[in-house]
């Protein structure tokens, strides 16, 4: 029990894979311009992770060492294909937002990253907790950029057009007078810039800003060096392929 | 001119990286001089050229006529990571020059996902073998622009006073919004 609920914070709190390693990184920035859509986006790639982490876990002694990262690519492929035909046939809609982002989730390095660095060395249920641990950390990250920009950008939660209810309830319910300063003035304009490309860039940087800062404090009160968040190198995103590389030669 | 056309806007207008966000990783980890992300820059380009070009031709006369364009996800990925060690070990042997220039980026690419994103792409947007060499060939030259912009932008911010907590990624990430609002100005072109 212990284990799992260690593994479960482990993906969520100490290694989110969004705010802390920084992996992931394009659908990340391409899929979050709501918060329905970043939801979406992590419980599939959660699925998945958790699928995958399970079959890896299960055929870890029976993979050969050379040929792991295409058997792990197979494997990771099959299973976004599968999601993405049920994508197809039950939820078109999220299917249709997140477009080619779904088949992308081969390439995502959360993905292969867990395979090669846990599933192919751990039992088959703390590998199947890690997956849904991460995927969780995953989603958490996404929704979280999501909801901020869906507020910022087009004024609403969730689909939900908090600046209308406003609107309507002021029409309703205030003064003429009231009502006509927040129809001239406008109560909060959204800005579309912050769904498009650009504020994607943004709202990631002034999380992971906001992140470091709390870092950069607490450190300060202990004295030690702050542990500010690691730009993903390449190498962390490719870590698991150059590691199979420098092993054959 | 409609290549002409496709060409201007598979580079400019939608940038794999700023517009599609496609390849961020290497985008942001290779990013910090312009030597090396100018090395990062022609390696996308020579392997997503032929990355598209054998993916297309696989789709249209493999896939296709077998019935099984389904599969193409899993067929593209094994191929690119096939091709990618292929090309690693030709230009190891026939032209050295170019494999010290590009080498240590080739492994990389494989987990790029622009070259499958762009392989994908082709298909879904129904574009034939020329069209999709085109395609991929311009795609990588806008990879190759973008990236080489961010190195020269970020090797002056390193000389600059940054508030601490937005060192590192916060202000890549910032450099890159600006430029994805200076490429959304391009829009226009088309």
């Amino acid at each position: 029990m212990g284990k799992i609920a260690e593994r479960l914070k482990n993906g969520i709190i100490t290694e989110n894979p969004t705010f802390v390693q920084m992996l992931g990184m394009c659908p990340t920035l391409a899929v979050t311009s709501s918060a329905i859509n970043g939801l979406g986006m992590g419980l599939t790639t959660m699925v998945i992770l958790t699928m995958s982490n399970f079959m890896i876990s299960l055929l870890r002694k029976l993979i050969p060492d050379k040929v792991r990262i295409p058997a792990y690519i197979v494997i990771i492929a099959s299973f976004v294909t599968i999601v993405q035909f049920l994508l197809q046939a039950y939820i078109p809609s999220l299917n249709d937002s997140l477009g080619i982002f779904i088949p992308l989730i081969v390439v995502n390095c959360i993905i292969l990253g867990r395979a090669e660095s846990y599933a192919s060395k751990n039992p088959v249920i703390p590998s199947i907790f890690d997956g849904i641990g991460m995927g969780l950390g995953f989603t958490v990250g996404l929704t979280t950029i999501g909801i901020i920009r869906e507020i910022l950008g087009s004024g609403s939660i969730f689909g939900f057009s908090f600046v209308k209810a406003v609107e309507n309830f002021a029409e309703s319910h205030a003064s003429e007078k009231v009502f006509q300063i927040l129809s001239d003035q406008g109560l909060f304009q959204p800005a579309s810039i912050f769904v498009s490309a650009p504020g994607a860039f943004l709202v990631l940087a002034f999380i992971i800003a906001f992140i470091n800062r709390r870092h950069i404090k607490k450190a300060k009160k202990t004295g030690e060096k702050a542990e500010t968040c690691r730009l993903a190198d390449c190498a962390s995103c490719a870590n698991a392929m150059c590691a199979g590389k420098g092993k054959e030669e | 001119m409609n290549i002409i056309l496709l060409a201007i806007s598979a580079a400019l207008v939608n940038n794999v990286i700023l517009s599609q966000f496609m390849g961020i990783c290497p985008f942001l980890g290779v990013s910090k001089k312009v030597s090396t992300a100018a090395g990062m820059g022609g390696a996308v380009i020579f392997v997503m050229t032929i990355a598209s070009a054998v993916t297309s031709v696989i789709y249209h006369f493999v896939l296709v006529p077998l019935k099984l364009s389904y599969l193409n996800t899993i067929v593209f990925i094994l191929v690119i990571a096939a091709l990618v060690q292929f090309v690693e070990m030709f230009l190891k042997k026939t032209i050295p020059s170019l494999y010290e220039a590009l080498g240590v980026y080739l492994p990389l690419i494989t987990t790029n996902c622009a070259v499958l994103g762009i392989a994908l792409k082709n298909v879904q947007d129904d574009l034939n073998i020329g069209e999709s060499i085109i395609n991929g060939m311009f795609s990588a030259v806008g990879f190759a622009i973008a990236i080489i912009v961010m190195a020269g932008i970020r090797e002056k911010i390193d000389k600059n006073d940054i508030p601490e907590s937005f060192k590192g990624a916060p202000i890549v990430l910032i450099t890159a919004g600006l430029m994805a609002i200076a490429f959304l100005g391009l829009n226009g072109l088309i």
